[in-house]
């Protein structure tokens, strides 16, 4: 059975169903991250003067400047991707895409040497408000990453390249929405460096 | 994306994708250069949420394509903006009320 308005746009949004669909999703994450950022300002203002730049001070800036150049550096490739498809490029989408989930690799495996270098000096969530409100925030954004990269596996592995074949045109609407979806998750963390890191 | 989906349209649009990526990466390096700057917490907050915003506006303008977008994705986003600012700013509301200060009781005659 056909998904309807997978490629043809209603006539009454002006849009196809994926791309209305996560762009409410996306919504909905703008309020999910806004309600930690609220609470990393309430937490901010009723912390003792100090505190927060002093707990701010034991984090990696180096560490977490390359994490963000790699993950701009994953939102060109991702766009690269859906640009490959509308130019009928399919070897290059996959070039593009596999460099993607290159840089949320390595994303990840930053994350994890600044994680486990906080835990071998003792510092915990537990250990106070600022390292509550930065794992709980940069936690849920690895979760994200995680996620982008389960779908930017199904589409680059062998098994999703059937509808490419048959449809390319939905293929390529599915890879847009993916790329909208990552380029949120990039938007998130050009928030969280300077909020976590630098202020 | 909405819009002219022809090759020539496409291949301007990396050239386009090519130049904001240069321009986040030339941000971010002022991103980490402004925050050893000798300013006060609140003058450092606003310049790292000036230089943030200005990265957010090129990544949602030109690689999520909102610059070009249908108006129903702007309205969305319209509504999405207004209540997100209602939530970041409650807890300021909650922080300068009066709501659990004690205030000694006085008499009324």
């Amino acid at each position: 059975m056909e998904i309807p308005y997978s490629i043809e746009e209603r006539e009454d949004t002006g849009l196809i169903n994926s791309k209305l669909g996560i762009w409410i999703f996306l919504a909905s994450e703008v309020m999910l991250f806004g309600g930690l950022f609220s609470a990393y300002i309430f937490l901010r203002l009723a912390a003792p003067p100090g505190d927060f730049e002093y707990w701010a001070s034991k984090l990696s800036v180096p560490m977490a400047t390359v994490n963000t150049m790699v993950l701009i550096s994953s939102s060109v490739s991702m766009v690269m991707a859906w640009a490959s498809l509308k130019l009928k490029d399919f070897s290059k989408f996959k070039m593009y895409m596999g460099i993607t989930l290159l840089c949320s690799a390595l994303f990840m495996v930053i994350k994890y040497f600044e994680y486990t270098s906080k835990f071998s000096h003792d510092i915990f969530p537990s250990s106070s408000t600022f390292m509550a409100i930065y794992f709980t925030l940069t936690g849920l954004h690895g979760i994200h990453i995680l996620g982008g990269v389960v779908v930017m596996l199904y589409f680059y592995l062998p098994f999703s390249h059937q509808l490419w074949h048959d449809q390319p045109e939905h293929f390529t609407n599915r890879v847009e929405a993916l790329g909208l979806y990552w380029h949120f998750v990039d938007l998130v963390w050009i928030f969280l460096f300077p909020v976590l890191y630098l202020l | 994306m909405s819009g002219d989906n022809s090759k020539e349209a496409i291949q301007e649009h990396i050239r386009v994708y090519m130049m904001v990526f240069g321009a986040l990466a030339v941000l971010t390096v002022i991103t980490v250069l402004a925050s050893f700057l000798k300013v006060s917490t609140s003058e450092a907050i606003f310049l790292a949420l000036i230089i943030a915003s200005v990265k957010a506006s090129l990544v949602a303008g030109y690689f999520m394509h909102l610059i070009s977008e249908k108006s129903m994705i702007i309205s969305i986003l319209l509504l999405t903006v207004f209540f997100f600012f209602i939530m970041i700013f409650l807890p300021l509301i909650s922080y300068t009320d009066s709501a659990g200060v004690h205030v000694p009781w006085v008499s009324i005659k």
